[in-house]
């Protein structure tokens, strides 16, 4: 069996208790998904698993078999970065940058979940079909990517002008 | 960890024949972290998440959700959103939006209890993970723990936030076992700890859940649920409400409550339904049905407020699901 | 810390105060106060295309062949023995390769404990580590596996078969107390401040407030696990990629440990994924390079969340007293402040809660002096403004309340017991216009709409409460800073120093200030941080790395104009001047005096054949430390709701106002700010460590349950500076890394009393306290 990291095929582990997060850094070297808790609790490890957002380090790397994970080193097309990643810079949503893989890759999901009207805990009325972006929108959906250095503006703001600039 | 072996169910029937001598694994949102723990040593994994994740409308204007769906799915789900906002939104309450993608409604109503003493293999004793052991819980960090419905072996709470809602929704669960399939109301589902605390749901060996089902529900349209937690967001709940209702003539002609956060299952609020069968709606009666329902409520050391919670909670969710804006 | 060292650090104190201000450091403002370029410029981090595509490598990513795995198995009991220990089931596991326990660790000497005297000590604690059957703390690592995976090594660990006879601890804040330990000194401070009879005082005060305030234990939570990887070359030669916030100390520290030459040992740390006065030397990295050096290949060790926990120690919790009488003007005429705090015997972290009660007022007397209370726990540590962090909490509380009681506006009262000089020591402050910092941020805030009666302002269920607070963090540069600067014939240069880059911008800033200082523009400076083989930078720690290495740069700088000045001879534009005549500038030295005598270094260098030209200095001595008062002050402002069904708190908005001198770059320094504030809010509502008093163990190791604040959390927060440069710095720039959560807590704390009424006085102000 195999899996489709960043469009290549790589084996799965032999060891069925091999995290996905573990696969990626310690089988694979791709070590831009960070491990910050292996306890589902903080969102460094978060990977696109065929496209949703997910935790690397509660996924087993055989449950992955079969289907596709975008990384933080495969989310970019080509050298360049993302919008997110510029955006990023610009506002200065980081410091330490460990969370910070973690937060654009929930971000880019967040993006797309935000585009198909995807409702949130805070989304006043769940019937509509579309949701308005707003900053507690983002923050809401953000919030189970945590941050010690404390860059949430700097994120937040990323986020938005890249949320508002699709839109536009 | 210890070593484990991981297989797939490809239908239903292959793993009700796998889950006899392995454990179901879904989003693995909560084993796989049990199994890091230690908490959970299973030797032999069943993936069921290729399982029947499809929401369909059933004859009778219900919904039927299969187990391996996702909890993102059924939140973002149009039928939900519209018909049962109140799942949705609880749903939406629960976790964050990468435990969401990967937690599967089948998981999620088997989902352990948070307390820390049952997550402390190395430190603590608890009579959930080793029957008879003693609880150290018990005189310890109790602020999360249950003040309806506990046992002296174990004040655990049930932390999933959509069971509540299914709960205030009369859902049901389908089963499928070696000896056919069966169906238990979802306030039956789970168990209360008595001197059993190991023993959580009503599934037996060798069962697997198949679907969820709810029935229609006249509430969409003033039904809602409200968490109370730690943090704004990402935290497992104090207390939070689940309810639905309708009116008539001025009047509360049918009401639903669960609490969540309060008891070691989500807990169906009967005592307070029934106080307010045919009750001009109004903060008095609404405070006068909670504190019937919370009547029997026994707080431990460090969660007495939960019970004031509780009943404010409930009463400013009535107070605004009663709201002329609705 | 003792008498003795009272002693020293007074008299010099007494000597430099008559000492003219030209002889020392500081003594004539740094040059490029008035003539900065990039210093002061918004700019993004230099690191910030590495961070965001996840191409920065973090100490736990260094591949390598053979690389094995380690875990530590920690004592579930908080005090007595190991009586029984059986290893043969987790060695035969698949993949183990070692289990160290105390029967085969090498015989090692505990790391120095952490000095006010010696800085390159770094130890938390003097604890023997993994060298007998005794556990003196719940936690307390009792093996490590090493096996072939991470897997494997964890499995194998829940293999060990270990029997313990149980002693009684101490585990008790409360008993413990009446055995409590005073000390002389408190960091480089006396304990007791006795000035005036102040408990009298307050017994006739026209006003007063007498309270206890409680804080809780915490931990750091750096993102990124505590980790390194390990190389041994042969039994003599080590290399450590380590996550750690003191890179050279660690090396020297290891060195002596392991026997090795200071030369032989390497520690690499370019990143390090946030630190807070965490990721120092502790346990662990010991464990792993003495079993890497067993197994004879290179190992890498990851923490646990929940070893991290257990193992690497947080903020004290402390039980505070503060008390403070007024005259009818509102005038203090008593400050008593005292309480106390854990810290193991053997440990060496005072939470020193009382600093910021030192410098921020003045009043008629002060009756300063805290306590030690001795537990069974993992050492405590520095946390993100140790001290003042929590002693900001209670004092600030009290003025709020001291104002309440007297209905006036709190600010108001502050301002009125302003200090002109020092209120203890009587040294003058370097720079000082907190009552400008409390001014603009109170006219930004829209403090005038606050209402002073609490409970007056609704919004739906909602309540609305505006508080404030002030800090005071005191200025800092360590002793012994030394850097490098290369000046190649191309024209460019490449500064290189051990200090460490946690996200404070360190590398950037650094980058900005050598080019101004080398006459060159950023694009022409590289700023080599994060190894030890580099010139020796101190810790990262106490807001003082920006100054420390800015002193050291400086120091270099001057030596490398003698170097230019002799290279240049006499063929060159500025034969004949000396070097106090000459600076850099304009990619080159030229006259002070006379801007067309000039000669760029690429020129100088081609003139004398050389390739390049590097010299080493060593920053001067920070007497201005002791000369002057410098703190770096803030004021911070707080608008909240509390729900009247729920007493959920909601921050709204939030608001520093800081006086910390030059700020060398907004963009990251405004992050500094934020990120501080951002940890005061965790501080003042959320973050606990359960600390279970019964057998001493913590009881939430995990980021689920111990709760630093999330996105919805935290407003969108203003900073604001008056951004006067400080004439005795380098730079003229004092910290900024740990003023901005202090005061944050007293801020929300009086905010939500100004909503409800209520006044909590406890942390973490979670909504049970308030139903």
């Amino acid at each position: 069996m195999t899996i489709r990291v960043n469009g290549t095929e790589v084996a799965s582990p032999d060891d069925a208790r091999v995290s996905l997060l573990d696969h990626l850094r310690e089988g694979l070297h791709l070590t831009g998904t960070k491990v910050g808790c292996n306890q589902g609790a903080c969102g460094a490890c978060t990977v696109l698993l065929d496209g949703q957002r997910v935790l690397s380090c509660l996924t087993l790397a055989v449950q992955a078999d079969g289907r596709e994970v975008t990384t933080i080193e495969g989310l970019s097309e080509g050298d360049g970065l993302h919008p997110l990643q510029s955006a990023f810079i610009e506002h200065d949503g980081f410091q330490c940058g460990y969370c910070t893989p973690g937060q654009i890759c929930a971000a880019s999901a967040m993006l797309r979940e935000l585009a198909e009207g995807v409702p949130s805990y805070v989304t006043a009325d769940l019937a509509q079909e579309h949701v308005s972006v707003s900053r507690e929108e983002i923050r809401e959906r953000m919030s189970g990517n945590l941050c010690r250095c404390g860059a949430h503006n700097g994120i937040v703001d990323a986020i938005f002008q890249v949320a508002t600039e699709k839109a536009a | 960890m210890n070593p484990v072996s991981y297989q797939r169910a490809s239908s239903l029937s292959e793993a009700v024949q796998m889950a006899e001598t392995s454990r179901l694994l879904g989003g693995g949102t909560n084993l796989v972290d049990l199994m890091r723990k230690g908490v959970e040593q299973p030797s032999r994994l069943t993936d069921v998440t290729a399982l029947s994740a499809a929401i369909e409308e059933t004859g009778s204007g219900g919904l039927l959700i299969g187990a391996a769906a996702r909890n993102s799915t059924v939140a973002a789900h149009p039928l939900v959103r519209t018909r049962y906002p109140m799942l949705s939104r609880a749903i939406l309450a629960g976790a964050s939006a990468q435990v969401r993608n990967m937690a599967t409604v089948g998981g999620n109503l088997m989902q352990r209890t948070r307390c820390l003493y049952f997550a402390d293999v190395a430190g603590s004793r608890c009579n959930k993970r080793e029957p008879g052991t003693g609880c150290d819980a018990a005189g310890g960090f109790d602020r999360y723990h249950a003040i309806l419905g506990a046992s002296s072996a174990c004040t655990a709470t049930h932390p999933s936030d959509m069971c509540v809602a299914l709960a205030a929704l009369d859902a049901s669960v389908r089963i499928a076992g070696p000896a056919g399939e069966r169906t238990v109301p979802l306030v039956d589902f789970h168990r209360l700890p008595g001197d059993r605390p190991d023993l959580e749901t009503v599934l037996e060996l060798g069962e697997v859940i198949e679907t969820i089902e709810i029935p229609a529900s006249p509430f969409a349209a003033r039904s809602g649920y409200r968490k109370v937690r730690d943090r704004a967001s990402y935290a497992f709940a104090l207390v939070s409400v689940a309810s639905g209702l309708t009116l008539r003539e001025g009047r509360i002609d049918e009401a639903r409550i669960a609490f969540g956060g309060v008891a070691p299952k989500p807990w169906r609020a009967h005592r307070a339904e029934a106080a307010l069968r045919g009750a001009v709606p109004s903060a008095e009666a609404f405070m006068a049905a909670a504190a019937l329902e919370l009547a029997d409520a026994a707080p431990l050391a460090g969660n007495a407020f939960k019970i004031e919670l509780a009943k404010r909670t409930l009463s400013a969710v009535l107070t605004d699901l009663t709201g002329d804006d609705r | 810390m003792s008498k003795v060292q009272n002693a020293i650090v007074g008299s010099v104190r007494t000597v430099l105060g008559w000492m003219p201000s030209q002889w020392l450091p500081g003594g004539t403002p740094d040059p490029l106060i008035e003539r900065r370029a990039a210093i002061g410029r918004q700019a993004s981090r230099l690191d910030g295309p590495l961070k965001v595509a996840g191409r920065a490598r973090f100490a736990a990513e260094v591949a390598a062949e053979r690389l094995s795995y380690a875990t530590l198995v920690h004592s579930p009991i908080a005090r007595g023995r190991i009586t029984q220990l059986d290893a043969s089931a987790a060695e035969g596991a698949p993949g183990v390769i070692l289990v160290l326990t105390h029967r085969t660790m090498p015989r090692i000497e505990s790391p120095a404990l952490i000095s006010m005297s010696d800085f390159s000590a770094v130890g938390n604690s003097d604890l023997p580590i993994l060298q007998d059957a005794e556990i003196r703390y719940n936690g307390q690592v009792v093996a490590v596996v090493v096996a072939e995976s991470q897997e494997q090594a964890d499995h194998a660990a829940s293999l060990l078969a270990i029997s313990y006879a149980r002693a009684e601890p101490a585990t008790r804040f409360e008993e413990a107390k009446a055995k409590s330990r005073t000390l002389d000194s408190l960091l480089i401070e006396r304990n007791h401040v006795s000035v005036g009879k102040a408990e009298r005082e307050l017994a006739q005060a026209a006003y007063c407030v007498d309270n206890l305030y409680r804080t809780p234990w915490q931990n750091h939570n750096a993102i990124e696990l505590h980790a390194l990887t390990v190389f041994w070359e042969g039994e003599d030669a080590l290399t450590v990629h380590d996550a750690t916030q003191m890179i050279a100390p660690s090396a020297a520290v290891l060195a002596k440990i392991f026997g090795l030459k200071k030369d032989r040992i390497r520690v690499l740390s370019p990143f390090v994924g946030g630190g807070f006065g965490g990721k120092g030397l502790w346990d662990h990295q010991i464990l792993a390079i003495a079993a890497a050096r067993i197994v004879g290949r290179p190992l890498r060790l990851v923490l646990s969340r929940e070893s991290v926990y257990r193992i690497i120690g947080g903020r004290s919790p402390t039980e505070q007293r503060v008390a403070i009488g007024a005259d009818a003007d509102g005038r203090f005429t008593a400050l008593i402040h005292g309480g106390h705090s854990v810290m193991p015997t053997y440990g060496a972290c005072p939470e020193a809660y009382t600093l910021g009660s030192r410098a921020l007022y003045r009043a008629k007397s002060f009756e300063i002096l805290q306590h030690h209370v001795d537990l069974d726990v993992v050492p405590n540590t520095f946390m993100r403004a140790p001290g003042e962090a929590i002693g900001s909490f209670a004092l600030e509380s009290a003025v709020d309340e001291l104002a309440h009681s007297m209905g006036i506006d709190p600010i108001e009262l502050r301002l009125r017991n302003e200090p002109e000089r020092h209120p203890i020591s009587g040294a003058p402050f370097s720079q000082h216009a907190r009552r400008q910092a409390f001014t603009d941020g109170a006219k930004r805030f829209g403090w005038e709409r606050r209402v002073p009666e609490p409970g007056a302002r609704r919004d739906g269920e909602w309540r609305i409460g505006m508080g404030c607070a002030t800090g005071s963090f005191p200025y800092a540069r360590m002793p012994g800073a030394s850097a490098r600067i290369t000046l190649r014939r191309d024209g460019s240069a490449v500064v290189a120093c051990s200090a460490q880059e946690m996200g404070m911008g360190t590398s950037t800033v650094q980058t900005q200030h050598a080019a101004d200082r080398l006459g060159l523009s950023v694009s022409e400076v590289t700023f080599e941080l994060g190894d030890s083989a580099l010139p020796a930078a101190p810790m990262a720690g106490g807001s003082s790395q920006t100054a420390s290495v800015a002193g050291a740069i400086i120091a270099a700088a001057e030596k490398l104009v003698g170097e230019l000045v002799r290279l240049a001879g006499n063929d060159s534009p500025i034969a004949g001047l000396r070097a106090g005549e000459v600076r850099l500038v304009d990619g080159g030295v030229g006259s002070i005096e006379d801007a067309r005598r000039h000669e760029a270094y690429s020129s100088i260098l081609a003139r004398a054949g050389r390739d390049e030209i590097s010299v080493t200095a060593t920053g001067k001595p920070p007497l201005e430390m002791l000369k002057y008062a410098m703190h770096s002050t803030s004021a911070v402002f707080c608008e909240l709701r509390v729900s009247d069904v729920t007493a959920e708190i909601r921050v709204d908005r939030l608001l520093g106002s800081f006086d910390c001198g030059t700020i060398l770059n907004p963009q990251t320094a405004t992050s500094q700010f934020k990120g501080g504030m951002i940890m005061g809010l965790g501080l003042a509502l959320t973050e606990e460590t359960l600390f279970d008093e019964r057998n001493g163990r913590i009881m939430n190791p995990s980021l689920a349950d111990y709760h630093i604040p999330v996105h919805l959390d935290v407003p969108e927060i203003e900073v604001i500076w008056t951004g006067i440069p400080d004439p005795r710095s380098p730079l003229g720039a004092r910290g900024i890394g740990e003023i901005g959560i202090t005061g944050v807590a007293a801020a929300v704390a009086n905010a939500v009393f100004n909503a409800t009424g209520k006044r909590v006085r406890e942390l973490p102000i979670t909504l049970d306290k308030l139903l």
